[in-house]
């Protein structure tokens, strides 16, 4: 009981606490760039609940959405293959580090000059291109963190290779599955941004970078406000929908001794 | 039903070379019991898993029902000494059942009724729907025992499957595997470090050389059978042969600890 109302505390009391604080110091400063909270709240109200709602915090959704599926995807079914074969990782890893190496900013460019695209095309295929990698990567180390005993197992009981794979390989590797998908949610959020604040015509870093650059600063906090909601949300619901698909590994880690 | 033929395995090439196992060759007779014992680090589980088609061996061969084993045969099962971590912690106990059964063409009733039927015959039935890490060790080996019946294999291959529980659990477990071997017909390969439990569960004892392994000698077990862990082990016959084991294996492991008493009593072997 007493640790539940700390936990709320943490949760909510002390963003509370720090939103007040900046309305307070805000009201007292009259700053330009920092406007008060209210302006800000009413903006915010003005903007998104809903009048631009569907002009673009829908695509910017769509893209992080589509982004990350085909990130998962593609990370999993790559990562499938060169966890379970040395001979696979030998030649696949220095491209896998040389890209992951890259800044994003740096492909920007030239992602639009090869999709001929500044739409969804291209910005899908940027946020997918960079969450690729901390799925595949754990997904890699998942699968070649399986217990031998558990591959030797299914071998000696002539499993067929798929039903290896699917009965024992992408279940025991998907807790760290998981963990890289959870990194490639928040990266897909910051590819979002990245890429409409880039080039776009809609899109909520699209509306960061149009406030920006007409000093209209209620619009533009408004639309920080509303960035950092959409991360915060969005890694609330995948831990949420985590505890429950994934159940067993706690309750297997609590049983475990080491 | 199972030939054994001057199997030997050695890892590595040339110098780094490593001699596991030297030159073994036995027979197990259909239905038999037959357990291997013998010093710790001799190579038992390395001999087993050339049985089981899972390690490649690099001289001599295994035939099964005059099959030569070269991959995991379809009529043979193997339990390990890690229950905890051959079972699958993410799916139920029947899951883990019927894991080796859903590859069968078997129909969908008939593959329940082996599980149902397996988990009965190790008394798990209440624990079907649990997970494996909620059960206790003796349990989750049980559920790894029935996994392997409902295979229905003709040769179950077990490698000291009962080492990592306490000693209660372990008679326990030990009758158990004895019942379900009457009750399947099965004919029982069966890897231990421990003398008392060889010759209890044995129609026949292998007993092995340290590396690279021999057999040393094969003693014949004719206790009366139900056996039974008090009446069983208080007979003149099993004292008798639980010595014998204990005697053989002594004298292998005699050399080896000649060997660290050398070394510790090496002035140069100590620092400082």
């Amino acid at each position: 009981m007493r640790m539940r109302t700390i936990k709320i505390a943490a949760e909510i009391a002390v963003p509370v606490a720090i939103l007040v604080a900046w309305q307070l110091w805000t009201a007292s400063a009259h700053s330009k760039f920092f406007p008060r909270l209210s302006t800000i709240l009413v903006e915010f109200r003005k903007l998104w609940l809903f009048s631009q709602f569907g002009t673009d915090v829908v695509p910017s959704l769509e893209r992080i959405g589509l982004g990350f599926a085909i990130a998962v995807v593609a990370g999993i079914a790559i990562g499938i293959p060169l966890g379970l074969s040395r001979w696979a990782r030998l030649w696949a890893m220095p491209h896998i580090e040389w890209w992951r190496a890259m800044p994003p900013p740096a492909l920007l460019p030239i992602s639009i000059v090869l999709l001929h695209s500044i739409g969804n095309t291209q910005k899908v295929a940027f946020i997918a291109f960079f969450c690729l990698f901390p799925v595949l990567l754990n997904t890699i180390d998942g699968v070649r963190g399986i217990d031998p005993t558990l591959t030797e197992t299914a071998r000696s009981y002539g499993l067929p290779r798929f039903e290896r794979i699917r009965r024992i390989v992408l279940p025991a590797a998907l807790p760290q599955i998981a963990a890289g998908m959870r990194n490639s949610l928040s990266l897909a959020v910051i590819m979002m941004v990245l890429s409409e604040y880039f080039s776009s015509t809609s899109g909520v870093g699209y509306v960061l970078l149009i406030s920006k650059n007409t000093f209209q600063l209620a619009p533009m906090w408004a639309a920080i406000l509303l960035i950092g909601l959409l991360g915060y949300l969005l890694n609330l619901l995948f831990v949420a929908a985590e505890r429950r698909l994934l159940a067993w590994h706690r309750g297997w880690r609590a049983a475990t001794p080491t | 039903m199972l030939e054994i033929t001057a199997l030997g395995k050695t890892y590595g090439t040339g110098a780094n070379a490593s001699h596991a196992i030297g030159d073994v060759s036995f027979e197990v007779a259909e239905e038999e019991f037959v357990t291997v014992v013998g010093p710790s680090g001799c190579g038992k589980t390395t001999l087993l898993k050339c049985v089981a088609g899972l390690l490649r061996p690099t001289r001599g061969e295994t035939l099964l029902r005059g099959k030569r084993v070269t991959g995991p045969p379809e009529e043979l099962a193997l339990v390990f000494q890690e229950y905890s971590r051959s079972l699958m912690p993410w799916t139920s106990v029947r899951n883990n059942v019927l894991l080796p059964l859903r590859h069968k063409d078997l129909a969908k009733s008939e593959r329940n009724r082996l599980v149902e039927e397996s988990l009965e015959s190790v008394g798990l039935t209440a624990a079907i729907d649990r997970y494996p890490w909620q059960l206790s060790g003796g349990m989750q080996q049980r559920v790894a025992i029935a996994r392997a019946l409902a295979y229905q294999p003709s040769i179950l291959l077990m490698d000291e499957p009962f080492a990592s529980v306490d000693a209660q659990t372990r008679g326990d477990l030990e009758d158990l595997i004895l019942r379900v071997r009457d009750q399947y017909a099965i004919t029982v390969l069966f890897v231990t470090h421990d003398i008392d439990e060889s010759v209890y569960l044995a129609d026949r004892v292998i007993v092995l050389t340290h590396a690279p392994t021999q057999v040393k000698e094969i003693v014949p077990v004719e206790l009366p059978r139900p056996r039974d862990q008090i009446a069983t082990k208080e007979l003149p016959e099993f004292v008798h042969l639980r010595a014998h084991v204990a005697r053989l294996i002594k004298r292998e492991q005699a050399p080896a600890e000649e060997g660290l008493v050398a070394a510790a009593g090496n002035p140069g072997g100590e620092a400082g």
